[in-house]
């Protein structure tokens, strides 16, 4: 192996995959290191010959602007309140469908559904299911969740529509979030838990461990490999939230007459693609990249505590 | 506290769903453990003797009978409420706790009145951990210990809430056989002091015998032999008993009464007045050979394994239900063959044991 003279060989067999990496991943990767340092950068040459200054005028720009700040106020909010609820919901859910025995199959698939499905045509539903079109009393048509709190009394609420307000939108987008990450979590949480040698369940319960302690001391920890997986993709995942808001709300980025109050980071970045800001997308998820990074480590380092391999 | 199960049954559905017929795995168990005394369920695999253990900690529930605890039925009783303490074959400690908190754990469980506090419970720990000897390990994880330290760090774990029962289950045998021997007269010795009822299972003869009070023989759900170890090594009511009992095994032969005699081939190995003429099992302990010119059985001398204390004589024989047949004697004896290559022996008679051909019980050659 140490021959050099076959050297390369090595490299012949890898250059297929060297090749698409090199095109596809470093170039891009390193051209926007370029571009996001390249003070206003915008991919056209600049008549006259001029080049664009090396500088950090974009990201400037970028953190100086009103609707960054509130994509990424969007964004980290998201996060913090999505992967939490979702990660607790599916561990109790992996918890419960791991106790049963029959139709245990059939709903494993049915969780699993929404991990199959599109997110866009998903967020479509979600959108029907919330709308409420009308102007006052006057409602015009209105979704099954406004069906179903009116049947407590409760007046309709404007979730999705023109005129709502960015609290109501947040909800939806939050519940529609935390429904379709479910599966995925759920499904490594229970191959967590299959996992788990049922004889400490066995030697908790001889001696009389209460349900909630064997859950916290024993299931928990048991699984925390798996948590700390899942909760770390989550929250980068959660980050890089896009295509949810593009499926309930369109590519307005929040509902009509809102200015795209509900859009996220890479959400900006799209924004700036066509309007050729290649430099302001750029350092925009550059800073996505590095707030992915820290929140990574974060998460690293606590799980380096807390997590027993 | 003594437990009595009586007429125990445990059937557990058939695997495939489309035979109706349940596997009996324990089969109308009767006998009684007196308080205090250390007994061995003994049998191979698959004879129920785990399940056994499993129906008086109270895991699994038996189809019929009862359990009783003391004067109190436990039958139906969830094993939280039962007061046991289980040692699991692979010990089952906890991997993310120290060896401290495996041991604390079953005491942070208690409530009420038996609530302790963090002292108590830390002194009730320390001194659970003194008595099986890992009380300089307490900080560990149990991925950092020994087999040995995590099976003592299991009894300790199910000691320290002073189980009225303690109950083992194959505690041996993820031990090599040094240890084996080291932690199973240091099981003993805890059973001792601790004066707890105890009831391990294992399919090691030796291990039973060695260090049980009582051991129950069983085989396929049935128990076969209740007594001593030494009484049933020395008396077994049934060819299955005899085979189980004693390294190396018995040695087995075709023979028969013809004429008052216990005959092997054409040997008359000892009178048997009284007794119809008819095939039987002739079982000979390796034990029970005294090598001697014109002893009454002989063989065909195969191999002398030399052992030091003593030596183990193979020989052939047609009649012998295995290939060779295995005495044991005194390393100081010459073993000598005739021209045809025979050692003869003497027989000690109560070495012998006769069963019927059929039915493989025993019978009675004294009366």
């Amino acid at each position: 192996m140490t021959d050099k003279k076959n050297n390369y060989k090595a490299w012949l067999y890898l250059s297929p995959a060297l090749v698409l990496l090199l095109i596809f991943s470093f170039y891009p990767l390193i051209n926007t290191f370029r571009m996001a340092f390249l003070n206003g950068y915008n991919g056209l040459a600049i008549v006259g010959g001029e080049t664009f200054e090396f500088g950090i005028e974009n990201f400037k720009t970028v953190i100086g602007n009103v609707d960054f700040k509130q994509y990424l106020k969007n964004t980290v909010l998201l996060c913090v309140i999505t992967v939490p609820i979702s990660t607790a919901l599916a561990l109790l859910i992996a918890v419960a469908l791991n106790s049963i025995k029959p139709l245990q199959k059939v709903y494993q698939t049915v969780f699993f559904l929404p991990y199959v499905t599109n997110s866009i045509a998903i967020g479509m539903v979600f959108n029907a299911m919330f709308t409420r079109v009308g102007v006052g009393d006057l409602i015009e048509t209105q979704g099954i969740i406004n069906n179903i709190i009116g049947i407590f009394g409760i007046s309709p609420v404007n979730f999705v529509n023109n005129g709502s307000t960015w609290g109501a939108n947040m909800f939806v987008v939050c519940t529609y979030i935390i429904w379709h990450a479910l599966p995925f979590k759920i499904l490594v949480l229970m191959g967590g838990l299959q996992n788990v040698n049922k004889q400490y369940y066995e030697a908790a319960k001889i001696d009389a461990t209460s349900k909630a302690r064997t859950f916290f001391r024993i299931t928990v920890p048991l699984v925390s490999p798996m948590l700390a997986y899942v909760i770390i993709t989550s929250f980068i995942g959660g980050f890089k939230e896009y295509s949810s808001i593009v499926g309930i709300f369109g590519e307005t980025m929040g509902p009509a007459g809102s200015s795209g109050q509900m859009n996220t980071i890479v959400g900006y970045v799209y924004n700036m693609l066509p309007k050729s800001n290649l430099g302001n997308a750029s350092a925009a998820s550059l800073i996505l990249f590095a707030i992915i990074l820290v929140v990574t480590a974060i998460n690293g380092y606590v799980s380096s505590k807390k997590v027993h391999y | 506290m003594k437990i009595v199960l009586q007429n125990v049954t445990k059937a557990f559905p058939n695997r495939n769903k489309k035979i109706k017929e349940e596997v009996i795995a324990v089969d109308g168990l009767n006998f009684e453990i007196p308080d205090g005394k250390l007994v061995g369920l003994l049998g191979p695999s698959g004879c129920g003797k785990s399940t056994t253990l499993y129906m008086i900690c109270g895991l699994q529930k038996p189809t019929k009978g009862k359990i009783f605890f003391g004067e109190k039925e436990v039958t139906h009783l969830e094993p939280e409420h039962r007061g046991v303490g289980l040692v699991f074959q692979n010990y089952a400690l906890y991997p993310h706790l120290t060896v401290k908190q495996n041991i604390l754990f079953p005491l942070q469980n208690l409530k009420g009145e038996q609530k302790m506090s963090k002292q108590e419970m830390l002194e009730k720990a320390v001194a659970a951990a003194k008595l099986v000897q890992i009380d300089e390990l307490m900080d560990r994880k149990p991925s950092e210990l020994s087999g040995g330290q995590q099976q003592r760090v299991a009894i300790a774990r199910a000691l320290v809430k002073e189980p009225r029962v303690l109950l083992l289950d194959e505690p041996l045998s993820n031990l090599d056989a040094r240890l084996r021997l080291q932690t199973r007269e240091e099981i003993r010795r805890i059973q001792r002091e601790t004066g707890v009822t105890t009831v391990f299972v294992t399919h090691d003869q030796e291990e039973a015998m060695s260090i049980s009070d009582i051991i129950v023989v069983m085989k396929e759900g049935v128990v076969q032999q209740i007594g001593k170890p030494q009484n049933v090594y020395d008396d077994p009511c049934n060819l299955f008993v005899a085979k189980f009992l004693g390294t190396p095994p018995i040695n087995v032969f075709d023979g028969k009464i013809e004429d008052g005699m216990l005959k092997i081939g054409d040997e008359e190995i000892m009178a048997l007045p009284g007794q119809q003429d008819r095939p039987v099992h002739v079982a000979i302990r390796p034990e029970g050979f005294i090598p001697c010119e014109d002893g009454a059985f002989s063989g065909i001398l195969r191999n002398i394994e030399v052992m030091g204390r003593d030596c183990s004589v193979i020989l052939e024989n047609e009649k012998c239900q295995k290939e060779t047949v295995r005495a044991i004697v005194d390393s100081g004896i010459d073993i000598k063959h005739d021209a045809t290559g025979r050692v003869r022996f003497n027989i000690k008679k109560n070495k012998v044991f006769v069963f019927e051909a059929e039915t493989e019980l025993r019978i009675n050659v004294e009366g």
